[in-house]
């Protein structure tokens, strides 16, 4: 298997694996959005970290962030599947920038709020299967479209 | 068409995002009912006297669905003092117990604050009962407990034992629970303000102090 196809693997496990955190922050936003994290009722384990003061910036729902951080992430791994230059320079931030939130938010849940809500669990975990699909990606250039 | 295929496979995902999305969203969001004109807390007829704190003429009247042991309830059981505080006799309180399965002795909690309003007492045994959250909803045995707080807030304990097991306030939480449900209560608190209910987005100190001066508002042009 040659280096640029290699690339091209991670490339597209990374955008499938996008889709995974794409579809779970969906679903925490839509919860976030009905108010069904201010109350009980209805997630049980999920109310106590997005009913939470960390779980919004500005009023806005963190799981928002996530949504929008996973489209851009998918979207970026798709055109460098596809051989975009720039996607490839811009995927790397992307995913660093997704990693240290994910610490952050980690952190709120281990030592703030004593609270784990699987559904932000399971997005950490994709996005730290990003983190560890770009750190495989082999490095040097090949044949790109800019 | 290969260099086009990724704007096409991002377009196809964003849409799918966005259907999908709001499909989830028309069918998780709460359908709440108005209360009813022969359901309203001045109606006569209306079973079972609700627990109303505050002034009877009010312009206002926020009524709490809530579930003792439920934490949202008492951090708004809280914020719920401050707003007392603030429109003092504009607003009157009315509250309904609707405890959750989900909550082992969220039902037995709501038994005690009614065992208690048989001798007056509700509202001290609901502030005890949420302030005190914490340590009786991790207890193993919450009547001891119960019967606690019973006679810090001056209940005779003998009849408020026998009030919680009596079929009286079984009926009385039972009562409210049907009328939450009748009203497509499904998590708590669940408020009123007017008999509207409040959109869960607006359940915050700013959404529901906005919700009651636009009561305030509608009632003083009325």
């Amino acid at each position: 298997m040659t280096v640029s196809r290699f690339r091209t693997i991670i490339y597209i496990v990374a955008a499938i694996v996008s889709l995974a955190g794409l579809a779970d922050a969906t679903y925490l936003s839509v919860q976030a959005l009905t108010g069904e994290t201010l109350g009980c009722g209805g997630s049980p384990d999920c109310f106590r970290v997005l009913g939470s003061p960390y779980a919004r910036i500005g009023g806005i729902p963190v799981a928002l962030f996530g949504l929008v951080a996973y489209f851009t992430a998918f979207s970026f791994a798709t055109f460098a599947a596809f051989g975009y230059a720039r996607a490839r320079i811009f995927l790397i931030p992307t995913i660093g920038a997704m990693f240290l939130g994910t610490l952050w938010l980690l952190y709120v849940q281990a030592f703030l709020l004593h609270a784990y809500c699987r559904f932000c669990l399971f997005s950490a975990a994709t996005t730290f299967l990003l983190a560890g699909l770009v750190i495989a990606l082999p490095a040097g250039r090949d044949r790109s479209i800019s | 068409m290969k260099r086009y295929l990724p704007f096409v496979i991002v377009a196809l995902v964003a849409l799918a995002t966005i259907g999908s999305g709001a499909m989830l969203y028309r069918a998780r969001r709460p359908h709440v009912l108005s209360i009813p004109e022969n359901k309203t807390v001045s109606a006569k007829g209306d079973a079972g006297a609700p627990h109303i704190r505050g002034n009877p003429d009010a312009p206002v009247t926020l009524e709490e669905y809530g579930d003792f042991q439920c934490p949202p309830c008492g951090m708004f059981a809280t914020f719920l003092g401050q707003l007392e505080n603030e429109y003092d006799s504009r607003l009157r309180v009315v509250f309904r117990n609707f405890p959750l399965t989900m909550h082992e002795h969220a039902r037995e909690a709501a038994l005690a604050a009614e065992a208690a309003g048989l001798q007056g007492r509700f509202w001290e045994m609901h502030d005890v009962l949420y302030r005190e959250q914490e340590t009786w909803s991790k207890a193993p045995n919450v009547r001891e407990l119960f019967e606690s707080y019973a006679g810090t807030i001056g209940l005779d304990v003998d009849k408020f034992k026998k009030d919680m097991d009596g079929e009286q306030v079984k009926a009385r939480v039972e009562a409210d629970r049907q009328r939450g449900q009748s009203l497509g209560i499904q998590i708590t608190p669940t408020l009123f303000i007017n008999n509207q209910p409040l959109d869960p987005k607006d359940k915050n100190p700013e959404g529901i102090r906005a919700e009651i001066n636009a009561a305030l508002e509608k009632k003083s042009q009325t």
